[in-house]
């Protein structure tokens, strides 16, 4: 395998310093919201998972799109790391959304439109590893993974949109909400923290989704040289 | 008018989920990858044996 890539070892460390500046902005510059407490501070980390995790799975639909025109391996290796990583950021969505319902809405969890759009999504995603793993040819597994994450990708965006679709009682971050829902009102120093944090978590999807190509890569080439020697 | 509530312990819970998840996977990515390279270099091996 060849060696890291300089850049790729300045993002490492670039992610890792981006990472503790922006949970220091989260937890210590960001004001204490007035009615929910210090709980309210996890929103800066929820909302930077779930934009990384949404986009990646936008992003493994694009992939898809890719192997299917090309035919071509690389955008499979691709495809897989894009979606590995959402998965993972996307469960801690889910998780850290939880956490903040508890005290907020005094359940860990409710069946509203977004959490089930955004439960749904995940375990779509899951359910995308199981079909390749039952997949031994690796062009066919290529090929089914690239039209199941095309298709999947449709539930990203029907996540995003689920609280200005339907009735909802998550909060409205991005965006106007209708005069039945919560909008997330952020004073200077919040907003500061929140931007921060989506920044961050950009960095750090970058950083690890080129890190994951690499193992793909990686992978690929021991697959291919099994084949050669056994 | 009334308190803010005190919510810290769910805020502790929240961004330890976060830390530990995180460090799962960068550890599962790290194991990963050397189980791979120590299987290419036997696979170099073998193939430079043939």
């Amino acid at each position: 395998m060849t060696p890291k890539p300089v850049l790729l070892k300045i993002l490492d460390y670039l992610s890792i310093v981006l990472l503790a500046v922006a949970t220091y902005l989260a937890l210590v510059y960001a004001p204490t919201e007035a009615v929910m407490g210090d709980v309210q501070r996890v929103f800066y980390f929820h909302i930077g998972t779930a934009w990384v995790g949404l986009l990646g799975f936008v992003f493994a639909a694009g992939l898809g799109i890719a192997y299917l025109v090309t035919k071509d391996m690389k955008w499979d290796i691709v495809e897989v790391a894009a979606v590995e990583i959402s998965v993972v950021f996307f469960f801690i969505t889910i998780v850290l959304g939880s956490v903040w319902a508890r005290p907020a809405w005094n359940t860990w969890w409710t069946w509203d439109p977004r959490l089930t759009t955004a439960a749904v999504t995940e375990l779509i995603y899951v359910a995308y590893f199981m079909l390749r793993a039952g997949i031994d040819d690796p062009e066919r597994r290529a090929r089914f993974g690239a039209v199941y994450a095309l298709l999947g990708g449709l539930s990203a965006p029907l996540t995003f949109m689920a609280i200005r679709l339907f009735r909802s009682i998550h909060p409205v971050v991005i965006g106007a909400a209708n005069e039945n829902q919560d909008k997330m009102n952020m004073t200077g120093d919040m907003r500061v923290a929140f931007f921060f944090a989506l920044f961050t978590f950009t960095v750090i999807f970058i950083d690890m989704f080129w890190n994951r190509i690499r193992l793909g890569q990686l992978q690929d080439k021991v697959e291919q040289l099994k084949l050669k020697v056994m | 008018m009334e308190s803010t509530p005190d919510t810290s312990q769910y805020l502790i819970l929240g961004y330890a989920v976060f830390f530990i998840v995180s460090a799962i996977y960068l550890v599962s990515l790290y194991v990963r990858n050397r189980s791979l390279q120590r299987d290419l270099e036997t696979l170099e091996g073998l193939d430079a044996e043939k």
